[in-house]
């Protein structure tokens, strides 16, 4: 069961007494091959767990940067199938930093909820997200996951009242969600004053590890919530060195790895 | 799966759920499903309410002009020499297409709901010409987005949401067509929670959008049907729609449901043609998915991601269709055909050369099949077609088309 692997981080991580750093980064972006370096060298740069997103034509949710980010890797010709074999190539290398799928609906769907369960989880996927799947529809996708072992992660947002914070959190495991804006990624900021009481309501709800993130793009951002949540969820950011890199031409690898060091930095001191 | 049993009765869809069989539903981010909870919830209340639907009737009849006309569209009629053809006058309402129909209704619901700021997306600018045009008559602050191709091949309709106070936004993600504004409106929703009204002009997203557009618009086929009745003392045998996301289809669709010995046909837009690939024939070529919160036919590659739509008209340039077709369509109730890009425009003229009207492109792809219709059915039969919208915002991309400058 591969979803044990994300409960064992945020048990060990509790015991250490602080939050954890998660790193999202767009699968394929800038290729297919700076993004295996990338996800090689997250867990050295101090990601605790890592959320890969697989690109979609159409992503609603998302700001620019990540919209840009799925265009590149679009370009590329990333598939989800293509996305499950970075996931194989890194758990050769590392068995113990969870991996989050994160992404839409419809390549999922595509490919077969039971089917990509079971792809999913032989190459070492042991969560997943999808944006655009509330609780409602999530039956049968729900289901297939299960079967194979895999969380199904839901998102939480300023707009859930406690009665819809029940639904969302019915058949989740691992850890929630929560989105601290209102707004698409990396637009505005999150602030913690707002983020503590609705982290705790999430908590209270799910009895599961709440991370935030869609509004930290700083190390100074990554450490406030880090004080009040159980981890900080940075994207933008990191997708926003690839799209420098890609800008000037230079490799994208050691600039988001830098990057990802200086937020984890943060996260690791902010309790201290 | 459900959807392609015979159900019992029409009306039962969609669901609770917002279902249509398989199709449908509400696939949106949590931070939007309060929003579209709690509108399906102020919308199940005012189409309750009474005092709702005479207000929006008054507007109906003094403001957009209804009931449009049944016309019998003779000299076209001859020219087929087959079933009698009729159009529905949509493209005489107030603003030139159905799409004001529906923008009534939601703005009332709107404002019944203290929202302040309205929203929307628009692919030809109709549907953006009409949200304007409400949020004008009664002091709303509108917001339009729109891709960046379709402000350039939709300039009068950018100037005309200009001057009823509108700020048209080009959008330049994707291949900035219809889908793209839709994204982005989408965007703008989630970030604008509080005081937002999106006013979506198709039948499509979310539920309730796909059956309150429905709703809204089936004043059509209500008012075809009743002046049917009373011009020729029967139904139709066939009626027929263009279909982008579908809303004026269902539109007149909707109220024939149960007439079982009336043929329903929509015609979908074929581009350059279905086997080059560039067409928006979500029906006819695509398969299902899910986009912009709803389950239903998309054009997709074989890795699920949405390939751009291509017609030569704005309004019928859209991935997908609204869920309530992609159900009809498996149930078998209604038929789905298409036309392309050079069929339509050859009906646009022949339609402003035999009767005096100049079709928007869009019913110009229905009426380009109508006359093998009217040839199929026979001289003793009747086919309604609805004339959803005029054309003189084509009349730039007619020109060009046609290698004429204006």
């Amino acid at each position: 069961m591969t979803k044990a692997r994300i409960d064992d981080r945020f048990a060990a991580l509790k015991a250490e007494g602080r939050a954890a750093f998660i790193a999202y980064i767009m699968a394929g972006d800038p290729d297919l091959a700076q993004s295996f370096e990338i996800l090689s060298g997250l867990p050295a740069a101090g990601a605790d767990l890592i959320e890969l997103g697989f690109p979609f034509s159409d992503p609603m949710a998302e700001g620019v940067p990540i919209q840009r980010a799925a265009q590149r890797s679009l370009a590329g010709k990333t598939t989800l199938a293509k996305t499950l074999d970075l996931v194989r190539r890194f758990r050769l290398q590392d068995t113990a930093t969870p991996i989050v799928l994160m992404g839409y609906l419809n390549p999922v769907l595509n490919a077969g909820f039971d089917a990509f369960a079971a792809a999913a989880a032989e190459a070492g996927v042991d969560g997943l997200i999808i944006v655009d799947c509330p609780p409602e529809e999530s039956g049968p996708l729900a289901d297939a996951l299960d079967e194979a072992g895999i969380s199904l992660i839901r998102l939480a947002a300023p707009t859930t009242d406690d009665a819809r914070l029940a639904i969302v959190a019915r058949r989740t495991s691992g850890f929630m969600y929560y989105v601290s804006v209102a707004g698409v990624t990396g637009t505005k900021e999150a602030d913690e004053h707002t983020v503590a009481p609705a982290v705790a309501r999430v908590r209270k709800a799910s009895g599961l590890p709440v991370a935030v993130g869609f509004g930290i793009k700083t190390p100074e951002r990554a450490a406030a919530i880090a004080r009040v949540a159980d981890a900080a969820v940075v994207g933008s950011a990191l997708v926003d060195e690839v799209a420098a890199a890609v800008a000037d031409g230079t490799p994208a690898t050691p600039k988001v790895l830098a990057k990802a060091a200086a937020l984890a930095q943060a996260v690791r001191t902010a309790r201290a | 799966m459900n959807a392609t049993s015979p159900p019992n009765t029409w009306d039962a869809y969609p669901d609770v759920n917002g279902r249509f069989g398989d199709f449908g539903g509400r696939y949106v981010a949590e931070t939007l499903m309060p929003l579209v909870l709690d509108l399906d919830r102020a919308y199940a209340a005012a189409k309750a309410d009474p005092a709702f639907q005479e207000e929006l009737n008054g507007y109906m009849t003094h403001y957009v002009g209804r009931p449009s006309p049944l016309y019998f569209a003779e000299r076209l009629t001859r020219h087929f020499g087959g079933a009698k053809i009729y159009f529905k006058r949509d493209e005489l309402n107030h603003t030139g297409a159905h799409k004001i129909n529906n923008c009534m209704g939601q703005i009332l619901l709107a404002m019944r709901m203290g929202k302040t700021r309205i929203i929307a997306e628009t692919g030809a600018g109709q549907h953006g010409v009409a949200t304007a045009t409400v949020c004008a008559r009664f002091g709303l602050p509108c917001i339009v987005y729109m891709g960046e191709t379709d402000v350039e091949r939709q300039k009068p309709n950018v100037f005309r949401m200009n001057l009823l106070g509108a700020e048209v936004r080009p959008v330049t993600s994707g291949t900035g067509t219809l889908k793209d504004a839709m994204n982005e409106a989408m965007r703008d929703w989630v970030t604008n929670v509080a005081d937002t009204y999106y006013l979506i002009g198709t039948a499509a997203g979310p539920h309730p959008y796909p059956a309150m557009v429905r709703d809204f618009q089936s004043v059509i086929g209500t008012e075809a049907r009743a002046q049917m009745l009373e011009m020729e003392g029967r139904l139709p045998d066939a009626v027929v729609a263009c279909i982008g996301g579908g809303s004026n289809a269902i539109g007149l669709f909707h109220p024939f449901l149960a007439d079982e010995g009336v043929r329903l046909i929509g015609v979908e837009a074929a581009g350059h043609g279905l086997e080059s690939g560039l067409h928006a024939a979500s029906l006819t070529g695509g398969r299902p998915g899910v986009l912009h919160g709803n389950k239903t036919y998309l054009l997709q590659d074989p890795d699920g991601q949405i390939i751009d739509a291509h017609s030569i008209s704005a309004g019928l340039d859209y991935p997908g269709i609204g869920p309530e077709h992609a159900f009809l369509h498996d149930a078998g109730r209604a038929e789905y055909i298409s036309a392309t890009d050079e069929e339509a425009l050859d009906a646009f003229k022949l339609c402003a050369e035999l009767e005096g009207i100049i079709p928007a492109l869009e019913p110009a792809h229905a009426l380009s099949r109508v006359g093998e219709i009217a040839r199929e059915l026979g001289p003793d039969k009747i086919v309604l077609m609805n004339l959803c919208g005029r054309g003189d915002k084509d009349i730039f991309t007619v020109a060009d088309a046609l290698g004429r400058r204006i």
